[in-house]
C-alpha cells in the first residue's frame, strides 16, 4: 500500500485518493477555434512516459483537494516535494 | 518412538491427540504435525503431483517441498505443510496427493486486520533480530518484531554461548526486555509475507487467543530490519525424493525444539559445516551416524573425531535406496551405506525475500554458493544470514556493530558449492513439489531457454507452495552448468508476495458477509423494512424496490403501485439523491459551464432540469437545480454519480477555474427527499402543509416555496419524474421519520400508496425519461437522447459542446434513444438484448448478423397495458414506426419503434 | 388529525442500546465504550483562500488555520477539513436552519459560504484504552498520540467507509460519520469489539 503525498494532509494511503491523470493539459482558450484534430487531442491524447509523470491526484477520503505530484512511472515512486 | 527424554521444548504433561491417514497418534503441545509424525517414526505423507511417487517429510518449517497435508479437523484446510501446522487436540489430517481440495462448507472462522506504526520493524528473532530490537528498544524506538515460528530464538538450540548465558537464556532475557520496554510490540507465529512500497509489511498471525483464528497485521514502519535467517540448501541425487530423505538442519532443528530423533541409522551428506553440529547431536542423542563429506579435508571433523564417527571425505552420494522408505545411501564409489535417515546439506540460502520484495537487487555470492542482497536499499536492512552472514559473531555484529554480544565459536570454512553429483538426470530432483528434475531442465535449455525466469515457467520449478526456496538457487546452478556460463550472470527468478501461503479468508478480514461492503441506508430505512419492502442496491445504497402486499409478485406490486402514481397518489423515498449546495457570486457561471443549458438566467424560486457532459460530449449526469438565492443553488445529482458529479465539480474549480467565487459542499446526507406523486397529490400536500397555496397558478410545475411544519423548516417543489403531478418535500433527515407518517396519515382517504424504485423506472421510462447509467453507457450524447432542447445556443462554450461537432457525433448512424413495442404486447424484452433488422422468415442469418442496438431498459406498463421497452438503435428516430426483431432465447421477437414518450405526450397531466 | 408534532430521530437511535449493552459486558475487563452524541447544530464553513480571519469575524466562531486542528469554541467545535473547509458545530443553536440564516449573508460578503449540515453527520464517542487498538482493525493512520493527538481532527477511512476522526484528551476519540454511512460504521464497531467480548 503506497503513500501518497498530500499536499495538505501529508502522507497517506493511496486508497484515500483518485487519480485525476496527466497535469497540465490546460482547457484550450476557445474550443470553437479548434479543428476536430486539435480538439480530439485535447480530449483524448495523453503522454505515456517512462519515467517522471506529471500528474493530478485528488484526496478524495481527505481534505479534498486537487493537486499536481510528479510521479515516476518506473518505480511509482512520487518525487519528493512535487505535491503542490 | 523417536521421542527422546532430556531433549526438546514441548509440555510432556499433555497429550494432544490426532490423526493423519486415518491411523490415531498422539504428541505434546509444542509439536508440528511433522514432529509428532516422526516422534512416531512416520516420515511419509501422500505422494507426489505427476509421478505419483511416494513424499515425506523433508525439512522442518517453511522450506519443506513435500509433507503436505489437507487437513480435515478442525477445519478443512487445503495443502498446509505438516512441518508448520501446530499440533492441536482433535487435529485430523492426510496425506495428499499433490493438490488438496477446497473445502465445501463456509469457514466460519474469524479473521481480521490490525494497522500498526512504528519507527523500526524487525522480521525474525533469531539472534541477529532479537539483538537488533533490543538496540533499537533502548534508543527509545517504537519497535514492531515479528517471527515466524512459536518461540523466539530462531535456530538457537542452546548449546551455543551468548554473552556468557546459555543462549536460549540469552534469548529470554531480551524478550523480557523487550517486554518490559513498553515501545515494543512483540509478535510471535506472525509470518511477515510481503514487503511493499513505503516500508510497509503485512505479516499474517496464527493466533492463539482473541476473536480471530488469523489476523494480517499492516505495518508502517520508518525503518525494516530483515533477519529471517537462512535456509539450507540440499545436493541433487538420484532419487533425492524419497521419504527419509531431509535437511540436515531440520533434523538438528526436530531434536531441540521437539526432542525428535528423526531416525537412527543417520547418513549426513555435506558441504558444509553446519551439518557436524547435526551429526554429533544425533549420535549424543543415539543414533549411528556417518557423515560423507564432499571436501577432500573435512574441516569440521573434530567433534565427530571425538565420538568416534566415521566421516567419509572426499565422498559423494549418489543415489538413496528404498522406495516408500530410505534405506540406504549409495556413495559414488558404489558402495551403499544402509541408513533410515538421510540428511543433506549443501550450504545456505539467505532468507532475502523481503528485500527483493522491494526490488533490492540480489548479488551472486560465490563462497555462499548462493544469492545475497546485493545493494543499500533506504529504509531496508537486511542482517545476519539473511545478508549472508553465517556465523553467529558475525550475525550479531552485522545486526548491531559493537554492541553485539560477545560469542565464542569455532570459526567457519567455506562451502564447496556442489548442486548435484553425476547421475540419472531424469531420477534427479530439483523441484520436489513439482516432480521437476534435471532433465526437465536440460529440455528447457534443450529448447533454447537462456533465462531463469523462462526455465522456471517451462519446467514450473519454484512455481509450488513454497516458490523454490529449497530449488530455485540449485536451478539456476544446473541451468548455468547447462549452458557453460557463470551463475552470477543468469541471476535468480524472482521473489514476490507472500512468502508464504496466505487464505484468502485472511486478506478479506471482516470485510465479508453484512461488512463486505458499506451499506447505505436512509433515514427511512426502518420504516421501509417495517412496510415489509423488497431492497435493491443501487451503488452502496439499500432503496426499496417495492412494497409487496401479501400474495404480490414483483409485477403485480409495480402494476399496483404504478396505477396509484397515475390515478391517486403514491409516495417514495428519495432521499439518496445526490445533493450539491453551490454558494457563492459566481455560482451561475459554474453551472453554466459545467451544465449544457443556461443556470444563471434561473429566477429564485424555480427549479430546472439539467445535463452533465464530459469534454467528449458524452452524458455523464442529469437533475434538478433549485435556485435558492442569487448566489446559491441546490444542485440534485442521480444517486449512483453524487460523488463523482462533486469530485468532478472540484476538479475544474481548484484546477482550471480558481479564480471562480464558489464554494460547493455536499448536503446529500442532510436533505431527505419525498416525492409524492399522481392526480390527488395537491391534496395531500395541502393537507399537510395549511399555509402553502398549492393551486397551479400559486405553486407552478417547476417552482419550489419554502414553508415551516411544526417550527420544522420544508421546502416543496413541483418536480415530476413521472410526468404526473408532483411536489418534492425536502427537510432535515432527522425530522423525515415523522414527516413521512405524517404524509402517510393525510394519504389515506386517498390510498397514498408507497412506491420503490421499480415503479419509479416504469413510470419514467413510460415518459421516455432516460437514467444515467441505464439507457446511457458513457457513449451517449444528449442529441442521442433526443434532447437537444437541453443543449444551449446561446453559450459560447461549455463543458463538452466543442465534441457536439465533431464528425462522429454528427453521423446519422448515432444510436438514438426510441421505445420499442413487442408486437405480440405480450413479451418483455430482457434488458441488454440486442436489436437486429426484421426477418421475414423469422430465423436468425448464419453470423456475423449486423447489431442495430440494444434494449436499455423494459417494463410492463399498468398505463399502457402492456410490455414497452426503451432502446439505443442505429438512427432509431428516422424509423419510428418501423418493425425490427429481437433475439430473446431461441425466438425472434418482433418490435414496433415508436417515439420514447408512451404516456400522455402532450405532458397534460403535470399540473394536474 | 392529530399528529404529534414533528419530532426528530437520533440516526443512530436503534444502535444505542446494542452500544449499552457492550459497555456493560465490558466493564471490569476491557476498558472500552462506545456512546451516541447528541445531534448537534452544524454548518460546514468553506472559506476563500487567504479570507479565515475575517470569516472568522463574520462568523463568531475562531476557525483555526494549522491542518488537521481543531477548537473547542465556546457552544462547540471548529474542525479544519480541508484548505478551506470547517465544519463548526454548535449544541445551543436551538435551529441550524436559523443559525445558517443569519451567518451565510456576513460570509458571503467575504467571499465565504456556509451550509446547514446538522442532519450529515452521526456523532459516535470511543472511550478507554482500548479505543485506539479498536480504530486500529481497520483505519490506517498512525493514531499514536505523538501523531494524532488531542485537538486533531483527519477525515479519513474507518473500514471502507469515510469517517472524521477527532482526536479528544484522555485517549477519547470522536468520529462523526456521514448518517447514511452510519448503521454500516455502528456494526463494524460492534463487530470490530467481538475481539473483546
Amino acid at each position: 500500500m503506497q503513500l501518497i503525498p498530500c499536499p495538505w494532509c501529508g502522507p497517506r494511503e493511496q486508497t484515500e485518493f483518485h487519480y485525476g491523470g496527466q497535469a497540465d493539459v490546460a482547457y484550450p482558450d476557445d474550443p470553437a477555434a479548434l479543428t476536430d484534430e486539435q480538439w480530439a487531442h485535447f480530449v483524448f491524447f495523453r503522454d505515456n512516459p517512462k519515467g517522471p509523470f506529471a500528474e493530478r491526484w485528488f484526496h478524495s477520503a481527505g481534505c479534498r483537494t486537487w493537486f499536481r505530484a510528479v510521479r515516476d512511472t518506473r518505480t511509482y515512486a512520487f518525487l519528493p516535494g512535487s505535491s503542490a | 518412538m523417536t521421542r527422546l527424554d532430556g531433549h526438546g521444548r514441548i509440555d510432556r504433561s499433555r497429550t494432544l491427540r490426532f490423526v493423519v491417514d486415518d491411523v490415531a497418534y498422539t504428541g505434546h503441545p509444542g509439536d508440528t504435525l511433522a514432529s509428532a509424525l516422526l516422534a512416531h517414526g512416520v516420515h511419509r505423507l501422500g505422494t507426489s503431483v505427476k509421478l505419483g511417487r511416494p513424499r515425506g517429510i523433508g525439512a522442518a518449517w517453511v522450506e519443506d517441498p513435500t509433507g503436505l497435508v489437507q487437513i480435515e479437523e478442525p477445519f478443512p484446510e487445503p495443502m498446509l505443510l505438516a512441518a508448520t501446522v501446530e499440533l492441536t487436540d482433535g487435529l485430523v489430517a492426510r496425506g495428499v496427493g499433490g493438490r488438496g481440495r477446497l473445502a465445501q462448507v463456509p469457514d466460519t472462522a474469524r479473521h481480521d486486520r490490525q494497522h500498526h506504526h512504528c519507527d523500526v520493524l524487525v522480521v525474525g528473532a533469531g539472534p541477529a533480530g532479537l539483538a537488533a530490537a533490543r538496540q533499537a528498544a533502548r534508543a527509545g524506538e517504537d519497535v514492531v518484531l515479528v517471527d515466524d515460528r512459536s518461540e523466539a530464538g530462531g535456530t538457537l538450540t542452546g548449546t551455543e554461548t551468548i554473552d556468557g548465558r546459555g543462549s536460549r537464556d540469552w534469548a529470554a532475557d531480551v524478550v523480557a526486555e523487550l517486554a518490559a520496554s513498553g515501545t515494543v510490540l512483540h509478535l510471535q507465529r506472525t509470518t511477515a509475507f510481503g514487503h511493499h512500497d513505503d516500508g510497509y509489511v503485512l505479516a499474517l498471525e496464527r493466533r492463539t487467543s482473541g476473536a480471530s483464528r488469523q489476523r494480517v497485521h499492516r505495518i508502517r514502519a520508518a525503518r525494516v530490519v530483515v533477519a529471517t535467517g537462512a535456509i539450507e540448501r540440499p545436493i541433487v541425487f538420484e532419487d533425492n525424493d524419497r521419504p527419509g530423505v531431509m535437511l540436515a538442519s531440520a533434523a538438528r532443528d526436530l531434536l531441540h525444539r521437539q526432542g525428535v530423533r528423526a531416525g537412527s541409522e543417520v547418513v549426513v551428506f555435506t558441504s558444509d559445516d553446519a551439518a557436524y553440529a547435526t551429526a554429533a547431536d544425533l549420535h549424543d542423542a543415539g543414533a549411528r551416524v556417518t557423515v560423507v563429506d564432499v571436501r577432500p579435508t573435512p574441516p569440521a571433523a573434530g567433534p565427530c573425531l571425538e565420538r568416534d564417527i566415521v566421516v567419509h571425505g572426499n565422498a559423494v552420494v549418489t543415489g538413496a535406496e528404498g522406495e516408500d522408505h530410505v534405506t540406504g545411501a549409495v556413495l559414488g564409489d558404489g558402495r551403499t551405506l544402509p541408513c533410515d535417515l538421510l540428511l543433506v546439506s549443501g550450504g545456505w540460502n539467505p532468507t532475502a525475500h523481503l528485500f527483493s520484495h522491494v526490488r533490492g537487487a540480489l548479488r551472486y555470492d560465490p563462497e555462499l554458493g548462493a544469492f545475497r542482497p546485493g545493494e543499500e536499499l533506504p529504509g531496508t536492512r537486511v542482517v545476519g544470514a539473511a545478508n549472508g552472514v553465517l556465523d553467529l559473531a558475525g550475525g550479531l555484529r552485522d545486526a548491531v556493530g559493537d554492541a553485539a554480544p560477545a560469542v565464542v565459536e569455532q570459526p567457519r570454512t567455506p562451502t564447496t558449492v556442489l548442486w548435484r553429483v553425476p547421475g540419472d538426470p531424469a531420477r534427479q530432483f530439483v523441484d520436489l513439489a513439482r516432480d521437476a528434475t534435471v532433465r526437465d531442465i536440460e529440455r528447457a535449455v534443450g529448447a533454447g531457454m537462456t533465462s531463469v525466469e523462462h526455465v522456471k515457467r517451462y519446467t514450473t520449478i519454484g512455481t509450488a507452495h513454497d516458490q523454490g526456496r529449497t530449488s530455485g538457487v540449485i536451478a539456476s546452478g544446473i541451468t548455468a552448468e547447462l549452458l557453460g556460463r557463470p551463475i552470477e550472470d543468469l541471476g535468480t527468478t524472482t521473489f514476490r508476495p507472500p512468502y508464504v501461503p496466505v487464505a484468502f479468508a485472511a486478506l478479506a478480514g471482516r470485510e465479508r458477509g453484512d461488512l463486505y461492503d458499506p451499506v447505505r441506508t436512509t433515514v427511512l430505512h426502518d420504516r421501509h423494512v417495517a412496510a415489509g419492502a423488497v431492497f435493491e442496491d443501487v451503488g452502496q445504497w439499500k432503496r426499496a424496490r417495492h412494497y409487496p402486499r401479501a400474495g404480490e409478485d414483483m409485477a403485480a406490486a409495480v402494476l399496483r403501485e404504478c396505477a396509484a402514481a397515475r390515478t391517486g397518489v403514491a409516495i417514495m423515498d428519495g432521499s439518496t439523491l445526490g445533493k450539491i449546495d453551490v454558494q457563492g457570486a459566481d455560482a451561475g457561471v459554474l453551472l453554466d459551464r459545467l451544465y449544457t443549458n443556461l443556470m444563471s438566467s434561473l429566477k429564485v424560486g424555480r427549479v430546472r432540469y439539467g445535463v452533465m457532459c464530459g469534454n467528449d460530449g458524452m452524458m455523464i449526469d442529469d437533475g434538478t437545480v433549485l435556485r435558492l438565492a442569487d448566489d446559491r443553488f441546490l444542485v440534485t445529482t442521480t444517486t449512483g454519480n453524487a460523488a463523482v458529479v462533486l469530485e468532478w465539480m472540484e476538479e475544474w474549480l481548484q484546477t482550471e477555474w480558481p479564480d471562480l467565487a464558489v464554494h460547493v459542499t455536499s448536503v446529500t446526507d442532510q436533505w431527505a427527499v419525498l416525492p409524492v406523486v399522481g392526480p390527488r397529490s395537491r391534496d395531500v400536500i395541502g393537507a399537510v402543509f395549511g399555509d402553502v397555496d398549492v393551486s397551479n397558478d400559486a405553486f407552478g410545475f417547476m417552482t419550489w416555496q419554502d414553508t415551516v411544519l411544526d417550527g420544522v423548516p420544508v421546502r416543496l417543489a413541483r418536480i415530476s419524474f413521472s410526468g404526473e403531478l408532483a411536489y418534492e418535500v425536502h427537510v432535515d433527515a432527522r425530522y423525515a421519520p415523522a414527516l413521512w407518517d405524517r404524509l402517510l396519515e393525510a394519504g389515506r382517504p386517498f390510498d397514498i400508496t408507497p412506491y420503490g424504485t421499480e415503479t419509479m423506472h416504469v413510470l419514467r421510462a413510460e415518459k421516455g425519461y432516460p437514467i444515467v447509467g441505464q439507457d446511457t453507457d458513457g457513449t451517449v450524447t444528449p442529441q442521442d437522447l433526443g434532447m437537444s432542447w437541453v443543449i444551449s445556443k446561446k453559450k459560447t462554450d461549455f463543458v463538452g459542446k466543442r465534441s457536439f461537432a465533431r464528425a462522429e457525433n454528427l453521423n446519422p448512424q448515432r444510436k438514438e434513444l426510441v421505445s420499442l413495442l413487442p408486437t405480440d404486447a405480450a413479451t418483455t424484452l430482457p434488458e441488454g438484448s440486442q436489436i437486429v433488422e426484421f426477418r421475414a422468415d423469422g430465423a436468425l442469418p448464419p453470423p456475423p448478423v449486423p447489431m442495430l442496438g440494444h434494449v436499455t431498459s423494459s417494463y410492463r406498463s399498468a398505463a399502457l397495458g402492456r410490455p414497452f421497452a426503451l432502446a439505443l438503435l442505429k438512427a432509431g428516430r428516422s424509423r419510428v414506426g418501423e418493425v425490427v426483431h429481437v433475439p430473446v432465447g431461441d425466438r425472434l421477437v418482433a418490435a414496433e419503434i415508436a417515439p420514447t414518450v408512451l404516456v400522455d405526450p402532450e405532458g397534460a397531466r403535470r399540473d394536474g | 388529525m392529530t399528529a404529534d408534532l414533528l419530532a426528530p430521530v437520533h440516526l443512530l437511535d436503534a444502535w444505542r442500546a446494542r452500544f449499552e449493552d457492550l459497555t456493560v459486558e465490558l466493564a471490569g475487563r476491557h476498558d472500552l465504550a462506545i456512546t451516541l452524541a447528541p445531534s448537534t447544530a452544524a454548518l460546514a464553513v468553506r472559506v476563500a483562500p487567504g479570507a479565515a480571519a475575517v470569516a472568522e469575524v463574520a462568523l463568531g466562531v475562531p476557525l483555526p488555520t494549522r491542518p488537521l486542528a481543531w477548537e473547542p469554541t465556546l457552544r462547540g467545535q471548529s474542525l479544519h477539513l480541508g484548505p478551506d473547509e470547517w465544519l463548526v458545530t454548535d449544541v445551543a443553536a436551538t435551529s441550524a436552519a436559523a443559525w445558517e440564516a443569519v451567518t451565510r449573508p456576513a460570509l458571503a460578503a467575504v467571499g465565504a459560504a456556509a451550509s446547514d449540515v446538522s442532519a450529515q453527520y452521526a456523532d459516535l464517542r470511543l472511550q478507554g484504552r482500548a479505543a485506539r487498538e479498536l480504530l486500529s482493525f481497520g483505519c490506517a493512520l498512525d493514531l499514536r498520540p505523538a501523531s494524532f493527538g488531542p485537538r486533531t481532527c483527519a477525515r479519513t477511512l474507518l473500514g471502507q467507509s469515510g469517517v472524521l476522526l477527532v482526536g479528544h484528551d484522555d485517549g477519547e476519540f470522536q468520529l462523526l460519520v456521514r448518517t447514511s454511512f452510519a448503521g454500516y460504521v455502528a456494526a463494524w464497531l460492534l463487530d470490530a469489539a467481538e475481539e473483546y467480548r
